[in-house]
């Protein structure tokens, strides 16, 4: 057993129980008088919500031109740290310098004045409102939309990055929205960008094109905080990296000298879980099929899905990639039945055609459903762990509800603990806590271990660990794995390349609603992945994402010939 | 220093229970203030409205009396507000109901039976349901707001039992007043006690007791709490949502019906322009004073009936003060309730302008 | 004076209140919040004007204390559901029934009693326009004011940097947040504008609609206000032109009562909410239109981390 410090053969560890971290060439801030050539310093800082410390005594120092990461596991407070920097939250203890000056920021204006921008992970957008006047919002003086959109031209063309001042935010892609972002931190010439997460929405290519611009930025003198937990990029694009674990810095590293391994040792705390599996060997039986599936957008922001076709067999994962907000949840609810579809041969689970069947109905078949958002979707957060697991296994478990429709809530109770044991469920000792007072992680297992837990023939999961911490994720995986290797069919929709390589067989790429054909995981690479991820297999016209009622005669006569080919 | 709202790390287990009596009692505080301001003496002038209603035998049947609609009313609204859906018009279902089951007796008078009453029962919820049905039929098939077109259709039966009783409606040897004719014996609930408390009382108190065993055991009561609650996880778990919004409107407007049937049938024995004192609204304050929930509706309905009673009782003993009272006292009682409620699921805690000294928790991730 | 020219004069004084209630209800909806206690704040309104314009002899001091009594109450709302994050529907209906309770209450002593007349003010030259003169141009201040007030509304909300931060905060309180904007102060300023937008609308009810207190004499107008609001899709010209409609509305059912037609005169009073309800199920059948404007955060409330 390594304890958590000697195990960072990075420069400089950090001993307890002191927790002020022994940096490279940083004098201890004695008097408030820092040295002039960090651009920011932050001493001690703390910050707790409640019982929940987010932020434990966190020091950080960044110079002019340097590109920092800040690295941790979900949790692990960075961006209760950041959002501290940017004024948006107040620290209950510690002091922030910048240019070797204190300063209190009690306001993301002050913050701004000062000269540090902010891209939020989610984004701080305004759907309804278009590029420039999302971009006003945070200048000061009047709103002038028309000499604001000259400026916000002039910055585009300068750092590469389109943008048409008058489209509004809700018609443009993930990454289009992204630039909105930092061309409105950028119009206020900042000395520090902060970026939070911000490749977790675009595509590998993508991502590069944005390394590019925050290197240029550099170069010109500004310095860049950069939240991860993509050791990968780090590496590639960070000179120097603080990483914070539970809300302390654990370490503060030279990027570029450390392995990607090395780097989630200092995150997580000890060896990064491995997942055992091997290929699968698949049965015939195909448990989840959709064939030619076509659903409108739902609402002016939505989605629509274009001749989605897929066929998931018995002991095999299938992983579904692609950039949040290209279609996953609308394949996802129409997939388990949220949203009923036209035709029902388009969707067969467990071989049985199922499109204008609920969700109960499904799940009677031997299908199972995991959503991606926890907390109102898969699990109700008021509602305890026992009336969770009847939510989704009153249709499906006749010991659930008796006769007259009386629960049987000692039976709910009881399963409810039988997953908790399996899953590693922690709750803090309580037996039946309500869904909001876990974890994400635990929840997740929870939410997981209610469908696994009934032994379906097919499982249907969007974004498996998505906020979840590392112990969790591994767990999550390895079940999923463990599950395929059963009999059962696994698909699994996820944003992380790095998931899909560790537990899929095949993969399928989802863009703009349109699917890509199915690949053998061995047969692609991250660079495959990511030209699909920006649509070289769609068939639609780009300016047109509605159109899809003119095809429909043509889709309707070729999904019967199909369908004579599915079953002979 | 300055007062701040902090969530709670888990929903407080004694607020709910705590907070309707705060609520009372700040109501009460006020009150008392209010009626010293009016150079009353607070206590006589509160004992006199709140105490007194229940000190009698003849004043506490008429508090049942006046609890029962109230009651009715109030479980069928918290259950659609535990889901989520806003169904004011109980007024508006209430007539409705008044008007659909007093139409019996009205057009056959003549007809004796022992199938008299329970048919007037049957045609009171049924009117009920079919008035309560127009929100929740436009909700449903055009995303209509149910707030509004419930509440404008309250003031269409208004009108609509205006109508009747000056017109086709008007019991002709009435001396051209607006009534109906007064029902007779066979039309009439059966009573209890020395004649005032009748059997809608009963019926109430069945009504508070199935729908307590429906929302507390069965999966009905799950899914409309849960769809009320989160909407999407709800959908998840396969309940749809049209359903609860027409289970909901059609058990609040049926029960609302009732209510009417049980007051034209019952106190007051015919029909004529203004049969409730606004129950409908009353019942409200009575559903979130009981927490939503159809036991704590019964002990709400009895603290607004006793208002009722005490603001009646007020303007005769307390020189000065009106029966409009009553209605002041609710209102308030309804901002203490949900100032109150807030406390279930946030504490309020005051903050230093300074950075705090005290030396955080390590959390545990 | 032509019967055109007079069903048009009447026809303003009913839509006026209907206005001035939807205007101040439509920033407070643009900004994320809904108000169901504008018929509570107009009532009060109303009853205030009334009794400070009887007791002290001037209309003007009505108006100023229908103002101050609107704006007291939706601060009561404001407190509750911004500062303690209570459900704005159910604070709303508390508002309207403390307000329909209270006004009752304090205005006892002043049912039936004579009231104050806000005077006409004649503009030179357009009153003396055919038709549209004496309907447009020799109408009382609040007329006017409604007019200023939609035109002004239009103007903030669109072209200024103040009314493009109340629309972002009913876009979305949580981005508007993280770019430090203060949602909840925001919001606050907007439920005190549709409260003094409500008192003027109580005002004009007591002391020019009609120069007297009747109890609860707001007759649903404040929830017709709501759903004027809704069938604008919260634009203020389409709320102008809805609140002309259905002052339209309202009239058509009092000449028609006069005209005797053999039409019962309930049917003709329940017009206008019959009406409310038919424009409700047209606009928000139509799901595009319904969705375009509508504020994404309405209704919900806003706690900060802290």
């Amino acid at each position: 057993m390594i304890s958590d410090d000697s195990d960072s053969q990075a420069s400089n560890s950090t001993p307890k129980p002191s927790p002020e971290p022994g940096l490279e060439s940083a004098p201890p801030a004695a008097d408030g008088e820092a040295p002039p050539d960090y651009l920011l310093e932050a001493n001690g800082i703390t910050k707790t919500f409640g019982d929940f410390t987010a932020n434990d005594d966190v020091s950080l120092r960044l110079r002019k031109g340097e590109i920092h990461a800040l690295l941790g596991e979900n949790g692990a407070g960075k961006s209760t740290l950041v959002k501290i920097i940017y004024g948006s939250l107040q620290p209950d203890a510690g002091s922030l310098h910048w240019r070797g000056k204190q300063v209190r920021v009690p306001s993301p204006a002050v913050a701004r004045d000062l000269g540090i921008g902010m891209v939020f992970q989610h984004f701080s957008l305004f759907d309804a409102l278009t590029v420039v006047e999302n971009i006003a919002l945070v200048m000061t003086g009047r709103f002038d939309p028309e000499s604001l959109s000259g400026r916000i031209e002039q910055v585009s063309a300068q750092y590469g990055l389109s943008l048409d001042p008058f489209a509004r935010v809700a018609d443009l892609s993930v990454g289009e929205r992204q630039r909105i972002e930092i061309v409105r931190c950028l119009l206020q010439s900042p000395s520090l960008l902060i970026m939070d997460e911000p490749t977790s929405v675009l595509t590998p290519q993508e991502a590069d094109r944005l390394f590019i611009t925050l290197r240029q930025l550099a170069a010109g003198g500004c310095a860049v905080l950069y939240i991860s937990h993509r050791l990968e990029e780090v590496k590639a694009l960070c000179h120097r990296a603080t990483v914070l674990r539970h809300g302390q810095v654990v370490a503060q590293v030279d990027a570029r000298r450390e392995t990607a391994a090395s780097l989630a040792r200092l995150m997580v705390g000890s060896d990064v879980h491995r997942i055992t599996g091997g290929t699968g060997s698949p049965l015939e039986e195909t448990m989840i099929a959709v064939r030619d599936l076509d659903l409108p957008a739902n609402g002016p922001f939505g989605i629509s899905l274009h001749r989605i076709s897929l066929a998931v067999r018995a002991g095999e994962v299938v992983a579904i990639a692609g950039v949040a907000g290209n279609g996953q949840s609308e394949l996802f609810e129409a997939l388990s039945g949220e949203r009923l579809v036209k035709h029902n041969e388009a969707i067969a689970l467990a071989g049985t055609d199922c499109g204008i069947d609920g969700i109960s109905a499904r799940r009677r078949l031997g299908a199972a459903f995991v959503p991606e958002e926890r907390l109102g979707h898969s699990a109700a957060p008021t509602f305890t762990l026992a009336e969770n697991m009847l939510l989704t296994r009153h249709g499906c478990d006749s010991e659930m509800v008796a006769r007259g429709g009386f629960v049987d809530q000692r039976y709910a109770q009881r399963i409810s603990e039988r997953v908790m044991q399996r899953f590693d469920v922690r709750s803090g000792g309580h037996l039946n806590p309500p869904a909001g007072a876990l974890s994400g992680g635990n929840l997740q297992k929870f939410v997981i271990g209610r469908e696994l837990d009934r032994q379906p023939k097919a499982i249907v999961i969007n974004q498996p660990t998505w906020g979840v911490d590392a112990g969790a994720a591994a767990l999550i995986r390895q079940a999923l794995i463990d599950m395929a290797r059963a009999g059962a069919a696994v698909l699994a929709i996820s944003q992380d390349l790095d998931e899909i390589f560790a537990i899929a067989d095949k993969v399928a790429v989802i863009s703009r609603g349109e699917l890509s054909a199915l690949l053998p995981i061995g047969d692609v690479d991250r660079e495959r992945i990511g030209l699909l991820m920006a649509g070289e297999h769609e068939t639609r016209p780009f300016d047109a994402p509605g159109t899809i009622d003119k095809t429909n005669d043509v889709n309707d006569m070729k999904k019967g010939s199909e369908r004579d080919a599915a079953h002979p | 220093m300055r007062l701040i709202l902090e969530k709670r790390p888990e929903r407080s287990r004694w607020m709910p229970f705590l907070s309707p009596l705060l609520a009372i009692g700040l109501t009460l505080v006020v009150g008392g203030i209010l009626f010293a301001a009016r150079g009353l003496d607070p206590l006589h002038a509160l004992y006199v409205y709140f105490v007194e209603p229940v000190t009698t035998w003849w004043s506490i049947e008429e508090l049942i009396v006046k609890t029962a609609p109230l009651v009715l009313i109030g479980v069928g609204l918290a259950i659609c507000f535990k889901a989520n859906i806003w169904n004011i018009g109980a007024e508006g279902q209430l007539t409705a109901g008044a008007i659909a089951g007093a139409a019996i007796p009205i057009l056959l008078p003549g007809w004796e039976s022992p199938m008299v009453l329970p048919l007037m029962i049957l045609c009171g919820i049924a009117g009920g349901i079919a008035w309560a049905a127009i929100p929740a039929f436009f909700r449903h098939r055009f995303g209509a707001s149910e707030i509004l077109t419930s509440l404008m259709l309250v003031y269409v039966a208004l009108y609509l039992l205006d109508w009747l009783v000056r017109g086709p409606w008007r019991d002709p040897h009435g001396y051209n007043f607006p009534h109906s004719v007064s029902f007779e014996s066979w039309q009439l609930l059966p009573t209890l006690g020395d004649g005032r408390v009748h059997a809608g009382a009963l019926i109430a108190l069945l009504v508070v007791f199935t729908l307590f065993i429906m929302m507390s055991k069965t999966l009905k009561g799950f899914e409309i709490r849960i769809s009320g609650e989160a909407p999407k996880a709800s959908g998840f778990g396969g309940f749809s949502r049209p359903r609860t919004l027409w289970f909901c409107f059609i058990l609040a407007g049926g029960l609302a019906g009732l209510a009417g049937i049980c007051e034209v049938a019952g106190p007051i024995g015919q029909l004529q322009p203004s049969i409730s004192p606004g129950y409908g609204f009353t019942a409200i304050i009575v559903a979130f004073l009981g927490r939503l929930n159809p036991v704590g509706v019964l002990l709400a309905g009895i603290a607004l009936g006793i208002s009722y009673l005490g603001g009646e009782a007020a303007q005769i003993e307390l020189t000065g003060v009106s029966d409009k009272t009553a209605r002041v006292f609710q209102g308030m009682l309804l901002f203490f309730i949900l100032a109150c409620d807030t406390l279930i699921l946030y504490r309020l805690r005051w903050i230093g302008t300074g950075l705090a000294t005290t030396t955080p928790k390590r959390g545990q991730a | 004076m032509s019967l055109v020219e007079a069903a048009l004069v009447t026809i303003v004084a009913a839509s006026t209140p209907l206005l001035l209630a939807a205007i101040g209800e439509l920033v407070v909806e643009r900004s994320g919040v809904l108000n169901l206690g504008v018929e509570g704040m107009m009532v009060m309104g109303a009853v205030a004007g009334f009794a400070a314009a009887y007791t002290v002899g001037s209309a003007t001091l009505g108006i100023v204390a229908a103002v101050v009594t609107g704006i007291a109450m939706s601060l009561l709302f404001a407190f509750l559901t911004q500062i303690l994050a209570a459900n704005q529907v159910a604070t709303g209906l508390a508002l309207t029934l403390f307000g329909l309770g209270l006004s009752g209450l304090v205005g006892e002593p002043f049912t039936g009693l004579p009231g104050v007349k806000l005077e006409r003010i004649e503009i030179p030259l357009l009153s003396d326009l055919p038709i549209v003169g004496s309907a447009f141009f020799a109408q009382d201040v609040l007329v006017y004011a409604s007019f200023i007030l939609t035109i002004a509304t239009a103007f903030v909300l669109s072209r200024t940097k103040t009314g493009l931060v109340i629309r972002a905060v009913g876009i979305n309180h949580h981005s508007a947040h993280a770019l430090g904007y203060k949602v909840i102060a925001v919001r606050c300023a907007c439920i005190a504008f549709g409260g003094a937008c409500a008192g003027l609308a109580g005002a004009h009810l007591s002391l020019a609609y009609t120069t007297q207190w009747i109890e609860s004499m707001t007759a649903g107008r404040g929830w017709i206000a709501l759903a004027l609001v809704v069938f604008a899709t919260w634009v203020p010209g389409r709320v102008l032109v809805g609140a002309y409609l259905f002052g339209a509305v309202w009239i058509m059912g009092l000449y028609a009562q006069g005209l005797g037609a053999g039409i019962p005169p309930q049917l003709l009073s329940s017009l206008p909410y019959l009406a409310t309800i038919v424009a409700l199920v047209l606009i928000s059948g139509d799901r595009i239109l319904a969705k375009a404007n509508t504020p994404a955060c309405l209704g919900q409330a806003f706690v900060p981390d802290r």
